[in-house]
C-alpha cells in the first residue's frame, strides 16, 4: 500500500515494527517502531512515557516526509 | 450389430499471420483480416497430428495490421469470424504458433483472450517463453511452450495437439506435464508425501549437491522511486493510515480480521484522541489487548493532534483510513493503496503517515 | 534416558455410563469429566461435551486447540519413562475468547480433506467461563481444561493392555560418524494473548532459543496457547506428533545422524527477532549440524524471523530446508511471503492459505455459526442461507501446517 501512495507522488512515512519486511517489500521512508502489538506505545510504561514515544516516532515520520531521498531510507535518528 | 460411433471431431477456428497462411511476406504486413475455409499452413500439419481435429476455417491478418491499433484490429477480426461461423458449432480457438515473433505473439494472445471472452471458446496459442506477449497475457491465455524459431514447428504443433482434449474438457493444465508456459499462479494440490517427508528428502538432495525442486522460489518485489518530499510539514495536509485494523467500535465496514477485502475511512473531525470505547482492533494477527486498551498505540491520533496544535503539522486530514494487513495478499494491498492514493490526491493531501503492526 | 511409548488404539468413542476402555471402545462418563473440569477451575461456568466422529455431517466452529489424550505410567520427566498414547482420538477445545477466533473442523465433505483432525474421534469441550474473566485468564482456563480432559481420558485407559509398545531411542544409539549430521530448528509463536506457546509448563517466550531433547516435544513438553491462524498454528496435537522429529528419529543412525533440536521463538520486537535468530543459528552450529530443517509457525511477521534464520544458517555453512505456507491471494496470483532472502533457496510449500473452499451445510454445527464471517479466513456474506459457507483454507484447523503434518502443497501453474 505504502508503495502505491509513493507511486502516486505522496511521500509516505511507514512506521512499522519489523522494518526488515518493510525493506524487502519496498517502502521508501521507514521509521522503526516499538513492537508488533503496540507499535506506537509500550504497555510497560506510563502514559506520559508512551506519549513521548509517539511524539518521537511522529517527529521522525515528519522529518522523513521532509527529506529528499534517492533510495530506501530508515529514519531512526533523533 | 452396429459399430461404435466414432467420436465427433473437435471443430476449431485457427488464426495465422499473413506469412504462415501463405498470403505474402513482410510487404503484406498490413493485410486486413480475411477468412480461408479449412486449414492452412501449420493448420494442416496440426490436423495431421491430431486426427480428432477439424479446422473449420482460418482467420488471417497481417502482423502490422494487428499491431498498429490492437483493439480495433481485434474487433474487426472478431467480425470476420462471426460472419463465417456459428459460435455454437465451434469447440475451440487456436492461434499460431508464434515462436519468438513479438507482433504475431501479441496478436495470437489477444485473439485467444477476445474470442474466449466473447464466445466462451477454450483457446490456445503457442510461443517461446520470452515472446513479449507472455508477460501480459500468460495469466489468462493458455500458451504451449515452443522454441524461439520455426525450426521447432513440428514439436510446437505436437504440443498443441497433445493438450486439445484436456483444454476442451476444461481440465487443469500443468506446466511441467503439459508443456505450457506457467501462468504465474500458485495452485494447491495434494502431494504424494507429507511436507515433513518432502523437507527431509529435499535436505538430503541439497546436502549431496544433487538437483532438487524448490517448491517456492523467492519472490522479487518491485521498487518505486521515492516521491519528492514536502517542503514543510507545518504547511501540509497529512493523512493517517493504518494496516493495524483500528476501526470505530462495531466495525461498520466489516473489515475482515484476516485477508481483508477492503479498507474503511473514518472521521476524526473534532476528535482529540482515540479511546477504548470509540475504537478497537479487528486485526487477527496480533494480541489485541494493548491496542484495545489504547488504540493510539497503533493509530497515534492523540499526539498527531498535539503536533497539529503546536503547528508542526499544518492540518490533519479529517478522516483516517484503515485496513487489516493480516494474510492480505500483496495484490489486494496494492489495490487498496491505489484507491486511497487517488482519493487523497484528489482531496489535496500532500503526505501520509502509515502505521503497521 | 529412554522413552517407551505404549499405544492404545481407540476405534470407537461413546458417551454415557461409567468411563471405561474395553477392546478399543472408549466410553466417557460426561458427568465425571464435567465435574473434573469444574473442580479444576471454578471460573468454568459451563462445560458442554460433544462427540464428533470421522464421516459425521458435523462442523466444529471456533476451535482453539487439539490435544491427544496421553498419560504417564510413571513419574518420569517429559522425554523419558513410559508414555501412554491414545491413538485415533483427540480432545478439542472451542468457544470464543476475544471476539472470535477461527478454527473449523469438518468431519466430512470437502473441508474434511484439509484437516487431519477429521480422521479422529473428537471429544469436543465447549467452554463458558464466568463473566468478567480477563482474556488472558480465559485463554489459560481453556488451555488447562483441554489438557485436563486429555489426561482424564488417558487415565481411563491406564489399566488396559497396549496395542503396541515402542522404544524411542536417540542419543544412546552409537552412530556411524560418516552419516550426515542433521539438526532441526522449530520456530514457535511467542507473541502474547492467543499467540503463545508453552514449554514444560512455562511461557516459552522467555525460555528459548534452546537445545532440547526432541523426545520432550513428543512427550507433551510443548503446549499450544495459540488460538489464531487456524491453518498454520501448531496445535498441541501437532507438537505431540511432530512429524519432523518422528522422521528424524526414525532415520537416526541409519540414514543420518540427528544431532538435535533447537526450539526458537518468534518475538514481537525487531531487536529480539535478530537476537533469537543469532542464538538459534549459533546453537545449531554448536551441534555440529551440516544441514537443518526449519519449521515455521504463523505467517506475516514470522516470515521475517524465518528469513533471518535461513540467512544466518546458510552464511554459517549449514544447508537449510524450510517449510512454509503461502498467502498468494485467492487466485494464487500474488507474492506468497512477507519477506524474502536469496539464501532461502530450498522451501517446502505447505499450501496457499488464501485459497477458498466451499463447505456444504452440515446436519450438526457445534459453536457459534452466526460469527463465522468474523473468523480469520471468513468474510462478509460468506454464509449461505442453507448453512453452507465459503472460507479461505486459513480458517481450517491444520490446513497448511508448517510442521509438514499433511500432504497439501502448492505449485506454479
Amino acid at each position: 500500500m505504502v508503495k502505491e501512495l509513493e507511486r502516486a507522488g505522496l511521500p509516505t512515512a511507514h512506521i512499522c515494527s519489523i522494518i526488515t519486511i518493510s525493506k524487502t517489500v519496498g517502502a521508501n521512508r521507514i521509521v522503526p517502531s516499538v513492537a508488533i502489538p503496540h507499535p506506537l506505545g509500550d504497555p510497560g510504561k506510563t502514559l506520559t512515557e508512551e506519549r513521548a514515544i509517539r511524539r518521537r516516532l511522529l517527529e521522525q515520520a515528519l522529518s522523513a516526509l521532509e527529506t529528499e531521498i534517492s533510495d530506501q531510507t530508515v529514519f531512526d535518528g533523533p | 450389430m452396429s459399430s461404435p460411433k466414432p467420436k465427433p471431431k473437435l471443430r476449431a477456428v485457427h488464426y495465422l499471420n499473413q506469412f504462415f497462411a501463405g498470403q505474402g511476406g513482410e510487404e503484406q504486413g498490413g493485410l486486413e483480416p480475411l477468412w480461408l475455409e479449412g486449414a492452412a499452413g501449420p493448420g494442416r500439419l496440426l490436423e495431421s497430428v491430431a486426427p480428432g481435429l477439424e479446422i473449420v476455417g482460418t482467420l488471417v491478418a497481417g502482423d502490422n495490421y494487428m499491431a498498429e491499433d490492437l483493439e480495433s484490429a481485434v474487433s474487426r477480426a472478431l467480425q470476420v469470424v462471426t460472419q463465417h461461423v456459428d459460435e455454437s458449432a465451434i469447440d475451440l480457438f487456436i492461434a499460431g504458433p508464434a515462436f519468438n515473433a513479438g507482433r504475431y505473439g501479441i496478436a495470437c494472445a489477444a485473439l485467444c483472450q477476445a474470442l474466449g471472452n466473447r464466445y466462451g471458446w477454450p483457446a490456445v496459442t503457442a510461443m517461446y517463453p520470452e515472446n513479449p506477449a507472455v508477460d501480459g497475457y500468460r495469466r489468462e491465455v493458455v500458451m504451449v511452450r515452443t522454441t524461439s524459431d520455426v525450426m521447432g514447428m513440428r514439436e510446437a504443433v505436437a504440443g498443441v495437439a497433445a493438450i486439445l482434449d484436456k483444454l476442451v474438457a476444461g481440465e487443469n493444465l500443468l506446466p511441467a506435464r503439459d508443456g505450457i508456459i506457467p501462468r504465474g499462479l500458485r495452485q494447491n494440490y495434494f502431494a504424494a508425501a507429507s511436507g515433513a517427508e518432502r523437507a527431509i528428502e529435499m535436505l538430503l538432495c541439497k546436502l549431496r549437491g544433487e538437483a532438487f525442486a524448490n517448491e517456492y522460489p523467492m519472490p522479487s518485489f518491485d521498487r518505486v522511486p521515492p516521491a519528492p518530499p514536502i517542503a514543510d510539514a507545518s504547511r501540509a495536509t497529512v493523512a493517517l493510515i493504518t494496516s493495524g485494523g483500528i476501526v470505530p467500535s462495531g466495525n461498520p465496514d466489516r473489515i475482515e480480521s484476516a485477508s481483508a477485502s477492503g479498507w474503511g475511512q473514518y472521521s476524526i473531525e473534532g476528535l482529540e484522541a482515540l479511546n477504548a470505547t470509540t475504537h478497537r482492533s479487528v486485526h487477527g494477527g496480533y494480541d489485541p489487548t494493548y491496542a484495545n486498551e489504547d488504540p493510539n498505540r497503533v493509530l497515534p491520533l492523540d499526539m498527531a493532534r498535539v503536533l497539529e496544535q503546536e503547528g508542526r503539522i499544518g492540518r490533519l486530514f479529517p478522516r483516517y483510513f484503515a485496513t487489516v494487513g493480516n494474510g492480505t495478499s500483496v495484490e489486494q494491498a496494492r489495490r487498496f493503496g491505489t484507491e486511497i492514493a487517488a482519493l487523497l490526491v484528489n482531496e489535496g493531501v500532500q503526505a501520509v503517515i502509515f502505521t503497521s503492526t | 534416558m529412554t522413552l517407551t511409548v505404549q499405544t492404545f488404539a481407540v476405534s470407537r468413542v461413546s458417551m454415557g455410563g461409567a468411563s471405561d476402555f474395553v477392546q478399543g471402545h472408549l466410553r466417557i462418563d460426561p458427568e465425571a469429566l464435567g465435574s473434573r473440569l469444574r473442580n479444576l477451575e471454578p471460573r468454568i461456568e459451563d462445560a458442554r461435551l460433544h462427540l464428533a466422529h470421522p464421516g459425521d455431517a458435523t462442523r466444529l466452529l471456533c476451535c482453539k486447540d487439539v490435544v491427544q489424550p496421553r498419560f504417564k505410567l510413571d513419574a518420569k520427566a517429559p522425554g523419558g519413562g513410559h508414555l501412554g498414547v491414545l491413538d485415533g482420538v483427540a480432545v478439542v477445545t472451542c468457544g470464543p475468547i476475544v471476539g472470535f477466533q477461527e478454527g473449523i473442523i469438518d468431519m466430512s465433505g470437502p473441508g474434511a480433506d484439509y484437516t487431519p483432525f477429521s480422521r479422529l474421534h473428537l471429544v469436543v469441550l465447549e467452554l463458558q467461563v464466568k463473566p468478567g474473566t480477563r482474556p488472558h485468564d480465559h485463554e489459560a482456563i481453556v488451555r488447562a481444561a483441554g489438557l485436563e480432559a486429555a489426561a482424564y481420558l488417558g487415565e481411563v485407559c491406564a489399566e488396559a493392555a497396549p496395542t503396541e509398545t515402542q522404544e524411542v531411542l536417540w542419543n544412546e544409539v552409537a552412530v556411524d560418524e560418516r552419516l550426515p549430521r542433521i539438526a532441526y530448528v522449530c520456530m514457535v509463536l511467542t507473541q502474547g494473548l492467543l499467540h503463545d506457546t508453552y514449554l514444560l509448563g512455562e511461557n516459552a517466550s522467555g525460555t528459548i532459543p534452546r537445545v532440547l531433547d526432541p523426545r520432550i516435544v513428543l512427550d507433551n513438553g510443548v503446549v499450544s496457547g495459540n488460538c489464531v491462524s487456524a491453518c498454520d498454528k501448531n496445535t498441541t496435537y501437532h507438537h505431540q506428533n511432530n512429524p519432523i522429529i518422528r522422521l528424524l528419529l526414525d532415520g537416526h543412525g541409519k540414514r543420518w545422524n540427528f544431532v538435535g533440536l533447537v526450539m526458537t521463538n518468534v518475538p514481537t520486537r525487531l531487536a529480539e527477532k535478530q537476537r533469537s535468530a543469532e542464538i538459534a543459528v549459533s546453537l545449531t552450529r554448536e551441534l555440529g549440524a551440516r544441514a537443518v530443517v526449519v519449521s515455521k509457525e504463523g505467517f506475516g511477521n514470522p516470515d521475517a524471523d524465518l528469513m533471518m534464520l535461513l540467512r544466518g544458517l546458510e552464511l554459517g555453512g549449514v544447508k537449510a530446508v524450510a517449510l512454509s505456507d503461502e498467502f498468494a491471494g485467492a487466485d494464487g496470483g500474488s507474492q506468497s511471503l512477507a519477506d524474502s532472502t536469496s539464501h532461502a533457496n530450498a522451501i517446502v510449500s505447505t499450501g496457499n492459505a488464501n485459497q477458498r473452499v466451499r463447505l456444504p451445510p452440515m446436519a450438526t454445527t457445534i459453536g457459534p455459526l452466526a460469527d463465522a464471517e468474523r473468523l480469520a479466513g471468513g468474510y462478509a456474506g460468506n454464509l449461505g442461507s442453507d448453512g453452507s459457507m465459503e472460507v479461505e483454507l486459513q480458517a481450517i484447523m491444520g490446513a497448511t501446517n508448517q510442521l509438514g503434518f499433511s500432504n497439501l502443497s502448492c505449485r506454479e501453474v
